[in-house]
């Protein structure tokens, strides 16, 4: 076993190649050469850091010195001086901008507080098929120690000292909704746990429950205990068929160790779970349509109140909370609502587990304190936008949300600003745009989204959203007229004011935000005819400028609709009647001779 | 299975798995026990993750590598799965991305036998509530 005593860890992410990490890779390696010293020393490159806004990165183990900036020209001093001499080149240490102090160990960064993980904390670290990997980890003590010696009262007061509020979007106080449902008198009483995860590019739900699905099954149980119910539903698509499976294995485990079942630890307390199938219907994720659903009914929402806190599943009162809400339900009774509330912002506290998708680079599950900025989120944490492009936007709350634009970097994330913002927290999808999508287009696509999904229950929602769709319809086919606009705002208002439930409620958001954020793209479709992001097939054109065109047949040869025509060696022309904006003919030409307008 | 009954016998139940881990953490063949934990969410499945696995069961098996590959959940590194965390014994885990059969290769041959790191780092960027 070759036994270095010292790495170097180079970033070989995106951001930090283009800034010419291979060189310092291939400068170091050629360097530790001459010395004669590869013995000692291994370069090795890594994955991103996710602190591109400082790259190139070089980490130098096992003192944790974190370079930043590093450029192939410090390659010599940081072998002379640090590795040689072991003494660290300070000025390419990491300087902490809120109090001019130099960082030497990474750990002490505020880089690595950005992430904590809460709900996340077993995902990825224990096998979920193995209950005693979670016992082992402090699984099912917090339902211990409820069960033996705490009251319901005291559990309920931990959790809502603790601050936690639904992390399924609505953001309701989570210990208050247990006291609501435990002070309405009845026989029997459920938990149900809503894992009808929708939006599209959320995907935290499915994580956790694939990852960590006794969190939830314990979470429930506590609930259970506190609210005065002996049976948990757990609502989850089929769409989830691997969540289904973990669930359904631990489940099992759990019932066979006795910490699901009847008389749990000794205690006298009986707590049951089954699961229940979900069709994938964005609607159902709503709780009174996800009651009805479970009911066997159609998946339509009705009117709140009552709400399910007194009328739920089976006319009994109901308690819904989301996955990643019960997933911190654990950790807060095991630590203390002092701790979990230390984290956070003043209205909103702990972590939220965020989806990153779309044109960023760390597509995946971060968790970060509310309170964290959105600058920090994507550029610190996701690595910054795909191919070194400009950010745009980013849509939070899924097709219920609204888009936040660069003005909106630096405000805390929390359930208030966002709302104040013009977006919502919702499940904490974050879908990144960047300067290549057309607004237009992208509230487009939510509307498409939302009308497929309307119930149809109430006429604003099935034949409001319609006409917003085609009014949008309208404008990225380049026919839009002036007062469309205004039509299409008009008419949000009063989807917003009169649909029945929380879908019909949101589903103009999308449309608003962008209008209000973006009118100008709105009006270069409307006015000018033109898509600024190049997006809208129908207002672009394709051109072949006769004077650059060398006759070569290359487009004529690769246009898939023979919209082109011409001679060999003489100017080629496209059809316009017959091209298809396809963009293979821009693509293919090699001496620049078609323009995109 | 048996039933765990009460509280006490839950605490020392935890305190056996925890022993049972770290059993594995700190074996008293510390040269052999390599622990190698698979990223098998919907994403890692989805980029091959099963592939991966099997392939280090097996390999390490073949080589007789005193080995424990286990699957675990969705680390957060969608867009470098399949992600597989390998922890030598006496060392930090170290979790490696885009592991496909060739980087389950070269971290088996480079990483597992020789000690030395292997390009495809991912790093570790967040706190857990222990630290």
């Amino acid at each position: 076993m070759t036994d270095y005593k010292m790495h170097l860890l180079i970033c070989g992410g995106t951001g930090c190649k283009a800034s010419e990490s291979d060189e310092i890779k291939n400068r170091l390696n050629q360097l530790i050469h001459d010395l004669g010293l590869e013995d000692e020393v291994q370069v090795v490159l890594t994955g991103c850091f996710g602190f591109c806004e400082k790259g190139p990165i070089v980490k130098v183990l096992p003192d944790n010195t974190f370079y930043v900036q590093v450029s192939p020209n410090d390659v010599v001093e940081i072998v002379e001086e640090h590795i040689v001499k072991g003494r660290p080149v300070k000025r390419l240490l990491y300087t902490d901008p809120t109090n001019d102090k130099q960082i030497s160990d990474s750990k002490g960064m505020d880089f690595y507080k950005k992430q904590i993980r809460i709900a996340l904390k077993n995902c990825g670290f224990i096998n979920p098929e193995n209950i005693d990997e979670y016992i082992a980890r402090d699984g099912y003590q917090a339902l211990g120690k409820c069960l033996s010696e705490l009251t319901p009262e005291e559990v309920i007061k931990e959790v809502k000292d603790s601050g936690l509020r639904g992390r399924g979007g609505g953001g309701f106080p989570t210990g208050l909704k247990w006291e609501i449902t435990k002070n309405v008198e009845n026989d029997q009483k459920y938990v149900v746990c809503n894992a009808d995860e929708g939006d599209p590019g959320a995907f935290m739900d499915r994580s956790i429950l694939e990852g960590d699905p006794h969190s939830v099954l314990e979470a429930m149980a506590i609930c259970g205990y506190c609210i005065g119910a002996d049976k948990g539903l757990v609502y989850i698509r089929a769409e989830y068929p691997l969540a289904i499976q973990r669930l359904k294995i631990a489940i099992k485990q759990a019932e066979e160790y006795g910490l699901i079942g009847d008389d749990i630890l000794g205690t006298g307390f009986n707590f049951h779970i089954e699961l229940r199938y979900g069709a994938g219907a964005f609607v159902c994720g709503e709780e009174t349509a996800l009651i009805h659903s479970m009911e066997g009914l159609r998946g339509e929402p009705t009117f709140k109140p009552p709400f399910p806190s007194v009328s739920g599943y089976m006319g009994k009162p109901t308690n819904v909370n989301n996955v990643e809400t019960f997933a911190n339900i654990p950790v807060i009774l095991n630590k203390g609502a002092e701790w979990f509330s230390k984290i956070g912002t003043e209205k909103s506290k702990g972590t939220k587990v965020f989806a990153l998708a779309g044109k960023i680079n760390n597509v995946g599950l971060i968790e970060v304190p509310m309170g964290t900025t959105l600058r920090e989120v994507i550029y610190d944490i996701g690595g910054g936008i795909k191919d070194g492009k400009e950010f745009k936007a980013v849509q939070t709350g899924g097709p219920s949300g609204g888009c936040l634009t660069k003005e909106d970097l630096d405000i805390p994330i929390d359930y208030d600003n966002l709302l104040a913002s013009g977006s919502m927290m919702g499940s904490g999808g974050m879908i990144v745009m960047d300067e290549n999508d057309c607004m237009v287009s992208i509230a487009k696509f939510y509307l498409d989204f939302t009308l497929e999904e309307s119930c149809g229950k109430c006429t604003p929602c099935r034949v409001g959203n319609k006409r917003l769709y085609e009014l949008l319809d309208k404008i990225t086919q380049g026919k839009g007229e002036e007062q469309d606009i205004e039509k299409l705002k008009d008419l949000s208002v009063v989807i917003k004011d009169t649909a029945l439930c929380g879908l019909g409620q949101t589903s103009p958001n999308p449309v608003l935000s962008t209008i209000n954020n973006f009118e100008h793209e709105y009006h270069a479709h409307v006015h000018d005819g033109k898509c600024p992001a190049g997006q809208c097939k129908s207002l672009l054109r394709y051109d072949i400028v006769e004077d650059l065109c060398t006759g070569c047949t290359l487009c004529f040869r690769n246009c898939p609709v023979g919209a082109i025509s011409g001679e060999r060696r003489a100017p080629h022309f496209i059809d316009q009647t017959l091209c298809i904006k396809c963009g293979v003919c821009y693509e293919k030409c090699k001496f620049n001779a078609i323009t995109l307008t | 299975m048996t039933k765990i009954k009460t509280l006490a016998d839950l605490r020392k139940m935890k305190e056996e798995a925890q022993s049972k881990i770290k059993l594995r953490e700190n074996s008293a063949n510390p040269d052999q026990v390599v622990q190698v934990k698979v990223g098998m969410a919907t994403c890692g499945i989805a980029s091959g993750a099963k592939e991966t696995m099997k392939y280090f069961v097996e390999e390490l098996e073949q080589e007789a590598i005193d080995a424990v590959v286990t699957q675990t959940g969705c680390m957060g590194y969608c867009y470098a799965e399949p992600t597989v965390e390998v922890k030598l014994p006496g060392k930090e885990p170290v979790v490696y991305g885009h592991v496909k059969k060739e980087k389950a290769r070269e971290i088996i041959d480079s990483y597992i036998k020789r000690g030395e790191l292997v390009d495809g780092i991912i790093p570790v960027s967040f706190k857990t509530i222990d630290d």
